[in-house]
């Protein structure tokens, strides 16, 4: 690299920026990475100058293994189910509207401003309408009541019912099945694709995890001093309601985009030879729509592990069939004055979110490496 | 040359107004910022003491900064923000007690206003168990502007004697009566979102305990592990039974309706639901509706109070004194209180201006014992309250008294309650 006066001029422009986000992002990153580590909070955590000493992992121990943080460790299955029912349901939703409105039926323009326009109200707005919708007595469950079956009587809210409930102890034992049969699938379609030995060393390691969570679950500590039941709470189905409806739009109109970019000739071929419309769908659309697929899923992830207006607002900040690492994190941040436990989710959010954003920010770096080269 | 003449003409003209002003104002000048969460239906309470303010020192500009959200969910956070940046309001409005001993006072960011108290003459008009609230060893810390009931049970007597029934004595009558009222399909105790149920837990607690356990609870003398203290949880876990189940989903307002319209026989909330009934339904206190101290705790005044501190730092400490020094004045507090709903702190208020609840209420204040509401922060830190808040959606699931106590005295232990 060379010092070209081009080159100078070029950085200088792009210095305040840098260092602007050196400061406000990833310094404050690393502030409350550090605050995580330290014992603030405890006491007159509103000092001037608060007493803080450093106590390594201290906190997130504490989260994880502390009978009083059953609270968290709910909130992080919910966070789950969360990100699971809105990356579906806003994915299977939007390409259904999409592939309506691909039909160019009458009045399409008015149909794709109805169906995006959730997308452009504040999580607060939708919040407060759905609550009013999903009320005991009102809206949802009184539709039924209009031709003349009896009002719902599902608390989509408030519900404390919770299926698939498993103890927290058996975790490392269910991401070990979910693991080997993830790397199982991998090496049954590798060794379709001919090649064995890459298949027979994808799948050793999944019988390897398999044979463990049968005959190795002696060896996991025990984690909590009395086992923990955690589940699905149904309570969530009413936020993932809400944002679903929010997000739908905003998938159909990516989805539209790619099916409008697929060359009418593609379509026409397709149908030269043969092939129903929903061959030509799944055969000949879906594939070229992967790649939107992957963004809107990273998006829609991330979006979900930030949900704090929007269950803020439907459900108040003490429902806890409802919570989510977010909102807990903001009550015992600065309504529990718990400065450093809260700093501690909050890195612990902002991990889960990593997982999802670094590997698509790799991805999409070296495909734009590939196609500069 | 003639825009210039006209310039000095009205620039020498504002000048002379400007001492005239101050010639006419008491010595007092500058500003005074006041931060509350009193907005929207509370606003006219505050502007009333605003207008007082004003016309007493009219060299002060007064602003008014609110932050709304009900109990100061917002403002709470917004206010610590403001704190940890060094840039304190002159005064804030805090719960009285722990909620502000607990954050502020052992943050050592409040002043002593005991001199304050004693200038004042307010040691004498505000009730010795009041002032022990809102105390620790090393001074009085804040001026308490209010005074809300929190043990009230509230009913309408004539569908009382329609069903059958009279308003519970002891927890124990309650629940000899709420069967009664299932079978006729009536609700027995109407319940609302998560803090509702922190609300009645305190006031069967009062009723479970007496007031001398409850304290002696907060004090550390009593563990919450004690027979007692899982006593209150297994009563509580019974009088759970007969609540709504739709609860969680519905605000204090709503479950206050219930009990308007029939369908509910008792709601316990404070004395704003008082002032919900009067004001936004127009029923007449005493007619329309009816109310009782809460199950056990007849001559126990369980009391909540708004009050305002001075942060050490205050930009303006002088103007923000005698901000203090009306709040706690008995013009101030008789012109606060009628609009807000709420009674005054002061022994010797005139009730003559109150409504009939209101007067209810301040003969009780006048002469029950006085304990502390742990759901609006008087009697714990807001770590416990908060953790407290996690451990009753804990009990609401679970329903396991032994559980829910271990689980208070852990938290009890980790925010230093009674150290």
């Amino acid at each position: 690299m060379r010092l070209t006066r081009d080159r100078i001029i070029a950085f200088s422009v792009l210095l305040p920026s840098l260092i602007l986000i050196a400061v406000f992002v990833y310094g404050f990153i690393g502030q409350t990475v550090y605050i995580s580590l330290t014992d603030w909070g405890k006491g007159a955590a509103l000092a001037v100058n608060p007493q803080m000493h450093l106590i390594g992992f201290d906190n997130y121990k504490e989260l994880f293994t502390s009978f009083l943080h059953g609270r968290f460790r709910q909130d992080l299955i919910n966070a789950f189910f969360y990100t699971v029912s809105l990356v579906l349901g806003s994915l299977a939703l939007g390409l259904f509207l999409a592939i309506l409105l691909d039909r160019e039926p009458r009045g399409e323009g008015i149909f794709r401003t109805i169906f995006l326009y959730p997308m452009s109200l504040s999580f607060i707005v939708t919040g407060t309408i759905w609550r009013w919708l999903l009320a005991p007595e009102g809206g949802v469950n009184v539709l039924p009541s209009f031709i003349g079956l009896p009002a719902g009587q599902f608390r989509w809210i408030s519900s404390r019912e919770q299926i698939l409930t498993f103890d927290w102890q058996s975790i490392p034992a269910i991401t070990a099945i979910v693991v080997s049969l993830v790397l199982i699938f991998l090496a049954v379609r590798t060794w379709r694709k001919g090649t064995h030995k890459r298949a027979l060393i994808v799948a050793f390691p999944a019988l390897l995890l398999i044979l463990w969570a049968v005959f190795g679950q002696r060896m996991v500590p025990q984690m909590l001093p009395i086992p923990e039941r955690h589940g699905f709470n149904l309570a969530t189905i009413g936020v993932s309601i809400a944002a679903i409806w929010q997000f739908s739009g905003y998938t159909m109109a990516l989805y539209l985009a790619g099916l409008r970019g697929v060359p009418v000739g593609l379509h026409e071929a397709a149908r030269l030879d043969g092939a129903t419309e929903i061959q030509y769908y799944m055969r000949v659309a879906f594939p070229i729509l992967k790649p939107i697929t992957l963004s809107a899923v990273i998006i829609l992830a991330h979006i979900s592990l930030k949900m704090f207006a929007l269950i803020f607002a439907m459900a108040g900040p003490d429902n806890a069939a409802t919570d989510h690492p977010a909102v807990l994190m903001y009550l015992t941040t600065f309504r529990g004055n718990k400065f450093a436990l809260g700093a501690s989710i909050a890195v612990i959010l902002f991990l889960l979110v990593a997982l999802f954003i670094i590997p698509y920010l790799i991805s999409s770096y070296r495909e734009q490496r590939r196609r500069a080269s | 040359m003639r825009f210039t003449k006209l310039l000095t003409i009205v620039l020498v003209g504002v000048g002379l107004l400007g001492m005239f002003g101050t010639v006419l104002a008491d010595d007092l000048s500058g500003q005074l910022e006041i931060f509350s969460w009193w907005a929207g239906d509370e606003g006219p309470a505050l502007q009333a003491l605003i207008d007082i303010y004003n016309a007493q020192h009219p060299g002060v500009n007064l602003i008014n900064a609110t932050v709304t959200g009900g109990s100061g969910v917002n403002a709470k956070a917004v206010l610590k923000t403001r704190m940890l940046g060094g840039n304190p309001p002159d005064s804030f409005q805090v719960h009285a007690g722990q909620e502000l001993i607990g954050t502020w006072v052992k943050a050592d960011r409040m002043e002593d206003l005991t001199s304050l108290f004693q200038q004042e003459g307010w040691t004498d008009v505000f009730p010795a168990g009041l002032i022990k609230l809102l105390s620790t060893d090393a001074g009085i810390w804040s001026v308490p502007v209010n005074i809300h009931r929190s043990n009230v049970m509230w009913y309408i007597s004539a569908n009382l004697v329609q069903w059958g029934v009279q308003a519970p004595n002891t927890w124990a009558d309650f629940l000899a009566i709420a069967p009664q009222l299932q079978a006729q399909g009536i609700i027995p105790l109407a319940l609302a979102t998560n803090w509702t149920a922190n609300h009645l837990w305190e006031s069967v607690a009062l009723g479970v305990l007496g007031p001398e356990k409850w304290q002696d609870l907060w004090d550390g003398t009593l563990s919450f592990t004690s027979p007692e203290a899982v006593a209150v949880w297994d009563m509580f876990g019974k009088i759970l039974q007969y609540t709504n189940d739709d609860a969680a989903s519905l605000s204090w307002q709503q479950a206050t309706d219930m009990v308007v319209n029939g369908k509910a026989a008792f709601n316990v909330m404070g004395d704003w639901a008082a002032g919900y009934m009067s004001t936004t339904l127009g029923l007449t206190p005493g007619v329309d509706y009816a109310w009782s101290a809460s199950a056990g705790t007849q001559g126990v005044f369980m009391m909540l109070s708004d009050s305002f501190g001075l942060p050490k730092g205050a930009p303006d400490r002088d103007n923000a004194i005698a901000w203090l020094e009306i709040l706690g004045s008995k013009a101030g507090s008789d012109a606060f209180n009628p609009l807000k709903g709420s009674i005054s702190a002061r022994t010797d208020s005139d009730l003559s201006l109150y409504n009939a609840y209101s007067q209810s209420a301040a003969h009780d204040w006048q002469n029950d014992i006085v304990a502390g509401s742990l759901a609006h922060g008087v009697v714990a830190n807001e770590g416990f309250m908060n953790d407290f808040a996690t451990v009753m959606e804990m009990f609401l699931t679970s329903r396991d008294p032994q559980q829910a106590a271990n689980a208070c005295d852990a938290i009890a232990r980790q925010n230093g309650i009674g150290e």
